[in-house]
């Protein structure tokens, strides 16, 4: 009985086009400009490296607005699944710490400090850093 | 003995019919014999041994510390092990030894379970394949397997033998590959988008995603706090529940884990089929899905029909947009999560030392490959304050829309869902890298991933093999907080399929000491 079921299914589902790996909209996908790339590159401090990773994003930002299609006037968004119940909050009591061992894993310590380089020295000018979008240009 | 379940091998153990150290030794030794899969990045012999040693002195004492006191197990290396490197297969943590172990480690160990090792996986976890890790991808265990091996005979000659091997699926590939090849008895792997289910079913394991909420994620490297659970993988369902059972409860060190009292377990046997309403989503029926999957599918329905119990049709109308929501929020929480990786505190660290916001660009430039950046960049693009609503809003809205489907299905009476695992059998690797991670995450998250966004639990069950000679599993999803009697039907169909043990021979050179089952005869379960 299933069997027959499913292939009645799939017959209808082959008129329409609901394929999941469907080509996206076009009209969803946008264009990442060279000052996005660099704007994305700041805030997460990691680069695209290459144009294969900016037309990666290309595509994962057409996927992306397929969600524009579904209705959701008037819904709230769900951050949790488990939003219904109350966070565990323990008593407000030091039980543990003084974990010198974690700074076993840092490469640079002094004593008992992590050790950074200078954090007032800000990020290159943009004309100066070496980001692989003013090659592609 | 390796070939036995876990509840076998127990009872074995209890009656002194092998000990401790035997057991570790036999799945040692097979573990170097089964190196070729590159199921594990770091071996754990000495602790093992060390762990193995001290087991056997509870059971002559008669103090044995339950059901795992034993028992070999790996974890999956996103798992944080005190004093054994924890890399989640990158560069960015090559090195990192945890001063702490997470708590379903602490779990396994303090019931005596021996830790063989850390197993291989994607790169964080992201990846549907086990093939984008700094260590080399994960081998199937079937690619050499004599059922497959007699097919493919039929088909191709004179190729290189190992040219055409396949891939695990992932991300907890290594985890699956480790309890298939019998080298552990139970493996812990993470599931974030199926990234338990679906290597369990390309290897013809179980492999269970417990209820978001049932099991502690402290220790466990986060990709997306919303939606990981750590994953058990065994050889068949009774041995998931045993491991359950004791991994599940609340974690005051996990805020998450909900303050219910949970109980191990044992599952009860399934006679009264009338009162099962089992549910098959029309909208799981794409054409991408591969006919034989497709036809085990009915099978399988028909299955439960015919003995029984009630089988309808339902509808998840959100089912399409489902892998886009999924892909929006996990790339954002990963964006997030991701950011504590700067070279200061643990992990690599870059030479630079101009300033920190330099330091910290180089370090992840060298530590993250591809898959990780593009995910964090794409995260960072949905939680930029001009697309924040449009995209990161409008997904957690389409979760809410994912999460009530599911939730408007139980309400109607079904008890546990039946859908397809994977849309086809295990892929050659050659075949799977065509495509690139996120395509491919995308293609093969498809029936797995809603689960995760729903918070649900879910267990793939090995069906039956392919033409190929090749696993195919089928996944039952479960109401929240309801895994026993989701493992309850999961065991009732292991039992009707009776799927076949994979032949391994050929890869082994001495088998016949490690199937030895001349001992076994006396084994008495209780």
């Amino acid at each position: 009985m299933w069997t027959r079921a499913m292939c009645l299914g799939l017959r209808a589902l082959a008129g329409g086009c609901r394929g999941f790996t469907s080509k996206a909209d076009p009209q969803g996908s946008r264009r990442v400009t060279a000052e996005l790339i660099k704007h994305l590159e700041r805030l997460a401090l990691v680069d695209f490296g290459s144009q294969e990773a900016v037309a990666r994003l290309e595509r994962a930002i057409a996927f992306a607005d397929r969600l524009r299609a579904v209705d959701t006037d008037r819904v709230e968004p769900k951050e949790s699944v488990l939003e219904d119940r109350c966070l565990y909050l323990r008593s407000d009591n030091v039980v543990e710490g003084n974990c010198a061992e974690e700074l076993q894993n840092s490469h640079r310590g002094v004593e008992e400090y992590f050790v950074a380089p200078a954090g007032n020295i800000s990020w290159p000018k943009l004309d100066e850093k070496e980001s692989f979008s003013h090659t592609a240009e | 003995m390796l070939g036995r379940t876990l509840q076998e091998v127990s009872e074995a153990l209890k009656q002194g019919l092998v000990t401790p150290t035997e057991l570790c030794q036999r799945c040692l030794s097979l573990i170097k014999k089964t190196k070729i899969l590159n199921a594990y990045i770091t071996v754990s012999e000495e602790v093992a041994l060390k762990q193995a040693e001290e087991s056997e002195k509870r059971y002559k004492k008669g103090h044995s510390l339950g059901d795992l006191d034993g028992i070999p197990v790996a974890v999956k290396d996103n798992f944080s092990t005190a004093g054994i490197e924890t890399t989640c297969a990158s560069n960015m943590l090559k090195g990192y030894v945890p001063p702490y172990n997470a708590t379903v480690v602490q779990k396994l160990l303090d019931q005596g379970a021996l830790l063989m090792g850390k197993t291989n996986l994607d790169e964080f976890a992201m990846g549907s394949g086990s093939t984008d890790g700094i260590f080399g991808p994960v081998k199937n265990p079937w690619s050499y397997s004599k059922q497959y091996r007699e097919k493919r005979k039929q088909k191709s000659h004179g190729e290189s033998e190992d040219s055409h091997w396949l891939i695990t699926g992932g991300s907890s590939g290594g985890s699956a590959a480790a309890v298939s090849a019998f080298t552990c008895f139970a493996a812990l792997g993470s599931d974030t988008g199926g990234s338990t289910r679906n290597p369990a079913a390309h290897c013809g394991v179980v492999g269970l995603k417990p209820s978001y909420g049932l099991v502690s994620r402290h220790g466990l490297i986060p990709l997306v706090n919303s939606m990981d659970v750590p994953g058990i993988l065994t050889r068949c369902v009774d041995d998931a529940a045993i491991v359950l059972g004791i991994l599940a409860g609340h974690d005051p060190k996990d805020s998450t884990t909900i303050q219910d009292p949970v109980k191990p377990f044992t599952l009860p046997s399934l006679t009264d089929m009338s009162k099962l309403c089992i549910g098959i989503p029309k909208e799981y029926l794409t054409p991408e899905l591969s006919s034989e999957v497709q036809s085990l599918w009915s099978k399988a329905a028909n299955l439960f029909e015919s003995e029984g119990a009630k089988v309808i049709e339902v509808s998840l109308p959100h089912t399409s947009y489902s892998i886009v929501c999924y892909h929006v929020l996990c790339t954002s929480e990963v964006a997030s999560n991701m950011a504590r990786f700067d070279g200061l505190e643990y992990g690599h660290r870059c030479d630079t030392d101009v300033s920190t916001e330099a330091m910290y660009a180089a370090t992840r430039r060298e530590g993250f490959n591809d898959v990780v950046r593009g995910r964090i960049l794409s995260g960072n693009f949905f939680l930029l304050k001009e697309n924040y609503e449009n995209y990161f809003v409008k997904a957690q809205k389409v979760r809410r829309l994912i999460a009530h489907d599911f939730v408007n299905v139980f309400n109607s009476g079904v008890d546990v869902l039946l859908t397809p695992t994977t849309l086809s059998e295990a892929v050659p690797h050659t075949e799977f890298i065509r495509e690139d991670n996120r395509t491919r995450s995308a293609q093969d998250d498809l029936f797995t991933q809603a689960v995760n966004m729903a918070g649900l639990p879910a267990v793939s069950v090995p069906m039956a093999l392919s033409s190929q000679g090749l696993p195919i599993g089928l996944q039952f999803i479960g109401r929240a907080f309801c895994d026993q009697q989701l493992l309850t039907v999961a065991k009732w169909f292991e039992k009707q399929v009776q799927f076949p043990v994979i032949q391994l021979q050929e890869l082994m050179d001495d088998c016949s000491s490690i199937f030895e089952n001349e001992k076994l005869a006396s084994v008495s379960l209780k």
